[in-house]
């Protein structure tokens, strides 16, 4: 048992993107240890894309294609993945931390005995495996104990996928076996609920309000701020969860992803889930009440305060400055 | 239908934690617990799917006797029976070693569905549920907004990225884990909590712990801060002044 296995995720012949920053992942991970790093895509008609990662510094590309894998489901991917690593015999399983992942990967690291550690911030020599804890507010080291292969996601924003190395690989088409009466879920179409007529992501100074607004008619003061700002009014899950603000003024992992020129937090703690839907915007600023709270790690200027006093204030200084 | 949810007991949201003295974990003392926040959405959703349907909704939970607060509360908002799992040594239970625990409790109650929150608040490893699926052998479908009972099973509404949504149909027994926001939280009443007195908890032992966990937490700490942050400081005008100053002249927004 050698080596790393990067799981490439797709979706009817498209990559998600996270993919090349786990593969990135991978390859460090391989050299930091000295082993060789191999690929794998499942699905049905998914040679091109193997053919892609010919290009990629790996010893191997695995293809498994079956009918049942056209669509996602746990079972299908669960029992034709066990197969592959139990051939490959990897010592490291590498995953992108994506919805698909959370959903199959837990199960398939159960079929070994292991449990996935997930949602990885950096891997340091060991290997030692850093995660976060209490909505980011403390991070922990974790270290692979058991005896099988070490299942391990990253989140996504961790490893750059411009930094997967070029190189030669050989394609493997690997056949699983698969029984169409042992998936027991039947998946539907992808859709939306409604067209999205915010676009924050096109938005170059947003505001975002989160929990520590406390009550749904103390979003006034913000929305004020963002109105002086001439910025877009955006939130954090708990936020529009209680239905305060729209679904689609949401930014995080379940909703808009922004990098603006400005991003000024106000009362937001700063989950994971937030942090990787913000943390590529230009200047961050946050104001929060508590001196810990995970926002002020991304944030370029930061007030420890009550928001109360602040923003209002804030509002005034804006307004009067523009004249 | 039986329903059980499992529960998880975590430190509240905006508790301030301090790193204990061993490394290892958070200092534990002073420090308030509540149930971790996507069990409540899960716990929610039981009691929704037990009005429109009927049946049952039993809450179990593991850990130290401090736990049986939050299946009290769990009662009160109008769970019917309560399992207790008692075990004082979870730290030293990686994943599976707690869905086990979880799982042994559970198999002998037959349950039709069995919903726990997508993640917890305190470790965020986000499997115990699924993990817990392939312990009963039963199909599962994560972070899910919306449930519905069907002729056969179950049809589900599961979140993915950006906005994107997917239904999935089921057979029963299965396991779901819920994300937050489907539904409104209820608050116990007066009545549930009084009714809550009279309800069962029932407490069983944890098994005990595998020899070794497959994974190990060695140790905790502040994270490196990945930027350099600027604190601005002084009275509520005078932040606003500062502030105001970095969006004219280096943010260049006004």
């Amino acid at each position: 048992m050698s080596g790393v296995l990067v799981v490439m995720e797709q979706r009817g012949g498209n990559w998600n993107r996270m993919s090349f920053e786990a593969l990135a992942a991978g390859q460090q991970l391989a050299a930091k240890l000295g082993v060789e790093c191999s690929a794998v895509v499942a699905g049905d008609g998914v040679a091109s894309l193997s053919a892609e990662l010919t290009g990629k510094k790996l010893a191997k590309v695995f293809t498994v294609e079956h009918p049942l894998l056209k669509t996602y489901t746990a079972d299908g991917y669960v029992a034709a993945l066990e197969q592959v690593v139990k051939q490959a015999a990897p010592a490291y399983v590498v995953f992108p931390h994506t919805y698909q992942v959370r959903d199959f990967a837990p199960a398939l690291a159960t079929r070994f005995g292991q449990v996935l550690i997930s949602d990885v911030i950096a891997v340091h020599d060991g290997p030692v495996f850093v995660r976060q804890l209490l909505q980011g507010k403390l991070n922990a080291d974790y270290k692979q104990t058991g005896a099988g292969p070490c299942f391990v996601s990253v989140q996504a924003g961790t490893f750059r996928a411009d930094a997967v190395e070029a190189g030669a690989a050989a394609v493997e088409a690997f056949a699983p076996t698969l029984d169409a009466a042992r998936i027991r879920n039947k998946p539907g179409e992808l859709f939306r609920e409604s067209a999205q007529t915010v676009d924050l992501s096109a938005a170059p100074v947003i505001v975002s309000v989160g929990r520590g607004i406390g009550e749904q008619e103390n979003i006034g003061i913000v929305e004020e701020l963002a109105k002086a700002l001439g910025a877009e009014l955006a939130a954090s899950r708990p936020i529009c969860d209680n239905g305060w603000l729209p679904m689609e003024r949401q930014v995080g992992s379940s909703g808009q992803t922004v990098s603006p020129k400005l991003y000024l937090a106000v009362g937001i703690s700063g989950a994971i889930q937030h942090l990787v839907g913000m943390k590529g915007s230009k200047t961050v600023i946050a104001i929060n009440k508590d001196e810990n709270a995970p926002i002020f790690e991304v944030a370029d200027y930061g007030v420890v305060g009550n928001l109360f006093e602040v923003v209002p204030a804030l509002t005034k200084a804006v307004l009067a400055a523009k004249g | 239908m039986k329903i059980l949810v499992a529960i998880k007991q975590v430190p509240e949201r905006d508790a301030q934690v301090h790193v204990a003295a061993d490394g290892k974990w958070i200092d534990e003392s002073d420090l308030n617990y509540t149930i971790n926040e996507p069990d409540a959405y899960a716990l929610e959703e039981a009691l929704q799917l037990k009005e429109k349907n009927g049946g049952e909704v039993v809450v179990v939970c593991a850990g130290p006797e401090r736990v049986t607060s939050t299946l009290r509360e769990a009662l009160a908002k109008g769970a019917d029976r309560a399992i207790h799992i008692e075990a004082d040594d979870l730290g030293e239970r990686d994943t599976l070693g707690v869905a086990r625990i979880l799982a042994d409790a559970m198999k002998v109650e037959s349950p039709d569905l069995v919903l726990t929150g997508l993640q917890s608040d305190d470790l965020g490893l986000g499997q115990t549920g699924v993990v817990l699926a392939e312990l009963l052998g039963i199909p599962h479908a994560t972070i899910i907004m919306h449930v519905e009972v069907t002729g056969g099973g179950l049809k589900v509404k599961r979140e993915l990225e950006d906005g994107w949504f997917q239904h999935v149909e089921m057979p029963l027994p299965a396991l779901l884990t819920i994300q937050s926001g489907g539904n409104k939280l209820r608050y116990a009443t007066l009545m549930g909590i009084k009714k809550a007195k009279t309800k069962e908890t029932k407490t069983v032992q944890a098994a005990a712990a595998a020899a070794s966990p497959a994974i190990m937490l060695e140790r905790v700490y502040l994270p490196e801060k990945q930027k350099k942050t600027e604190m601005l400081t002084g009275t509520p005008d005078q932040v606003a002044a500062k502030i105001v100053e970095k969006l004219k002249f280096e943010v260049r927004v006004i």
